[in-house]
């Protein structure tokens, strides 16, 4: 009886003993999770008392824990809308991290070339009006590629997603029809295709449908081996999507001070044209002034030490301009 | 009041059945309702002769037993009342339209859950139309035809079907079964019976079918198990007695197993389908996830619980959410819909008496 009770307080001194660390709690976008659990985890060794938490619940989720303060910060691949910045009780500043790119995979039976696509060609398929790829649409734009008889599978995304708003994003800007009808969201009404769950979803579909195409992640595709297109950008050059050209695409968009910018389709002779920054949500005015003054620190370290651990994980670095006026953004606005 | 006075004073004289009444008039008609009256009169007995002090700790079961039963009933009207509240916004806004409408554009705003119905209701009695046959069928080879040492162990694999989570069902329907039906199956079934109409179009593998092949196979370890344990149940000397009027094997499954265990069986479908309807992960990885109806079992479709297992955590925008949550308050409707229905078909074939029913 004696020694249970002494094993119960010597159990309870060490779990005090590890309370006594630092918690911060964030939730958001799943694209960078990967990359965020690295630094996280970098962070972490580097502070030991220091742990940060992250859940990739979607960017919707992040958005809506950010806003109701229940969260210490939050992720998002797509930006705020102003009506949603002015109903939030906390107020937020929008910073980037990294860069992703979203590609045209696709899976076409005796083609292994890699494929040219015009905006007008990736508009015209999503909007179903080419579903065949022996149309010749596509081949004037690939006249050295051989294409069968083989009708067009489209795969969307069946989930919210921050890749579905890059990409309807960079459809809305390139077609009229598009911008007209299904528009841009995290979630539209697509005309034609099948639906796939996550990145992976739409990966593993490309996969096992013949003639098919759909629009993943940079990562996704590459370490997927999914052959991938290039894409004819504002300047009228095929550019392939890679970490180079992403970075590229930022640095072609002036960056307004409130850091909430579409980089789609910018101008920039290598840039890709359907690129994203994903950002961090961060309260102005943190309540908890200790977890306030982790964050700041965090997010200097992120924009030194943690932008040269991007290329490892397929991530684009933030362009040098950036990270300059986001470190003066930091120090000006976020208080603790 | 002894009890042998009783006994002699009652109209039917000493009858063995009535050994266990006390004082109970010759109201009570047919043997049940003797039975059940029998009973509370000697509870009632036992609660005179009882002790004062255990009349309280009786009291306090009793309370408490009442409310664990009311909590259940509580519990649904509260998620039915969560689910009213939280989808408010959207039923101010679209009304009864949102039942009737065939349109989901979160971009525009406008919601109708017309597809998702449809999906949920035509993947689900597929999957009925696949399994009931397949899971009576392995319930009376078991009971009926199996050998008793292998009995066991084929019951045991059926079982194990259930324990497969529905994920791993999910990743084996887009990994082996939607190439098979897309290479073998589909056309197929295009060429012999595409003139119906419910085979046609391009095949993808993916759709309407492989959601209601995979939820069959998820519904027939239910199915299977309940319809063995009735068939189980069933007296033996109801297959002796359909045999000794000179009936064939068959004849004796169907007329003295079958047509007694019909309650029951009913009763498993009921819980199957309550299954199918409700799944989620195996079915948004292989139907299509497309909103639209269309007349081919090859299209895509989509059901009420995947619409909302994709779209729920991105979705921004309040109309947009409640709209979400108005399809879950759909399918807990639809849910209730589809088991009273079946519940009155239950009554209808037992003659309408609820106490017969008791499955």
């Amino acid at each position: 009886m004696i020694r249970t009770l002494r094993v119960l307080l010597c159990l309870a001194v060490l779990a005090s003993c590890a309370m006594a660390q630092t918690q911060l709690n964030g939730a958001g976008a799943t694209f960078p999770y990967p990359m965020y659990s690295k630094w996280f985890n970098e962070y972490h060794n580097l502070h030991p008392d220091i742990q940060i938490n992250y859940q990739s619940i979607g960017s919707g989720g992040g958005i809506r824990q950010v806003m109701a303060g229940t969260v210490d910060f939050g992720a998002s691949d797509g930006p705020m809308t102003d009506q949603q910045m002015a109903e939030s009780k906390v107020k937020i500043i929008h910073l980037p991290t990294v860069l992703g790119a979203v590609v045209p995979a696709y899976n076409i039976p005796g083609v292994n070339e890699e494929l040219k696509f015009t905006p007008q060609l990736i508009a015209d398929i999503y909007l179903g009006k080419i579903s065949n790829w022996s149309d010749p649409a596509i081949a004037k734009v690939n006249p050295n590629v051989k294409f069968p008889n083989q009708s067009i599978t489209v795969v969307h995304r069946s989930d919210g997603s921050g890749t579905t708003y890059i990409f309807t994003d960079y459809l809305s800007k390139v077609s009229q029809e598009w911008a007209g009808g299904p528009g841009k969201g995290t979630s539209v009404k697509w005309p034609v295709g099948m639906g796939g769950k996550g990145n992976e979803g739409v990966a593993g579909n490309i996969k096992m449908l013949p003639g098919s195409i759909g629009y993943v992640e940079l990562i996704y595709a590459l370490q997927n081996k999914i052959n991938f297109g290039s894409v004819q950008n504002s300047s009228k050059t095929f550019v392939k999507a890679s970490l180079e050209s992403t970075t590229a695409a930022a640095a072609g968009v002036k960056m307004p001070p409130d850091f909430r910018v579409s980089i789609t389709n910018p101008s920039g002779k290598d840039a890709y044209p359907i690129a994203s920054f994903t950002w961090l949500l961060i309260p102005t005015h943190p309540t908890d002034k200790a977890k306030g003054k982790i964050l700041k620190d965090f997010l200097f370290w992120m924009l030194d030490q943690g932008q040269t651990m991007t290329s490892a994980l397929d991530y684009a670095p933030l362009p040098k301009d950036v990270v300059a006026k986001e470190k003066e953004a930091i120090t000006k606005q976020v208080h603790d | 009041m002894s009890r042998t006075e009783n006994e002699m004073n009652s109209p039917e004289g000493i009858n063995p059945t009535q050994k266990a009444v006390t004082g109970i008039p010759a109201l009570a008609k047919t043997a049940t309702q003797r039975e059940t009256s029998a009973t509370s009169s000697v509870l009632e007995r036992i609660r005179q002769t009882q002790p004062r002090s255990s009349r309280f700790p009786d009291a306090t079961f009793r309370a408490v037993i009442l409310i664990t039963a009311i909590s259940v009933f509580a519990i649904v009207v509260f998620v039915a009342w969560e689910l009213i509240d939280k989808s408010r916004l959207s039923l101010h806004q679209f009304g009864l339209s949102f039942f009737y409408g065939h349109d989901w554009d979160p971009v525009n705003e406008v919601f109708g859950a017309v597809p998702f119905i449809y999906g949920t209701l035509v993947s689900s009695f597929l999957a009925l139309l696949i399994a009931i046959p397949l899971s009576v069928g392995v319930a009376v080879y078991i009971t009926e035809m199996c050998p008793v040492r292998l009995r066991a162990i084929i019951a045991f694999l059926v079982e194990l079907l259930a324990a497969i989570p529905s994920v791993i069902y999910g990743l084996w329907g887009i990994f082996v079964l939607a190439p098979l039906l897309r290479v073998y199956v589909e056309p197929f079934l295009a060429k012999t019976l595409g003139w119906t109409g419910f085979f046609s179009g391009p095949m993808y593998g993916l759709g309407m079918l492989a959601a209601g092949i995979i939820l069959s196979i998820m519904v027939i370890p239910i199915i299977a198990s309940i319809t063995r344990e009735v068939l189980t149940a069933v007296p033996q000397s109801q297959r002796e007695a359909v045999l000794a009027l000179g009936a064939t094997r068959w004849e004796m499954i169907r007329m003295g197993v079958l047509r007694n265990a019909r309650i029951g069986i009913i009763g498993g479908i009921i819980l199957g389908l309550g299954r199918a309807l409700g799944e989620t992960m195996a079915v948004t990885m292989v139907i299509g996830n497309r909103p639209e109806i269309s007349q081919s079992l090859f299209a895509g479709g989509y059901t009420m619980a995947s619409v909302i297992a994709n779209e729920f955590t991105e979705a921004t925008g309040d109309v947009y959410l409640s709209a979400l949550v108005e399809i879950g308050l759909a399918l807990f409707i639809v849910t209730l819909i589809v088991n009273a229905l079946a519940r009155l078909l239950v009554w209808s074939i037992t003659g309408g008496s609820a106490a017969r029913a008791r499955a």
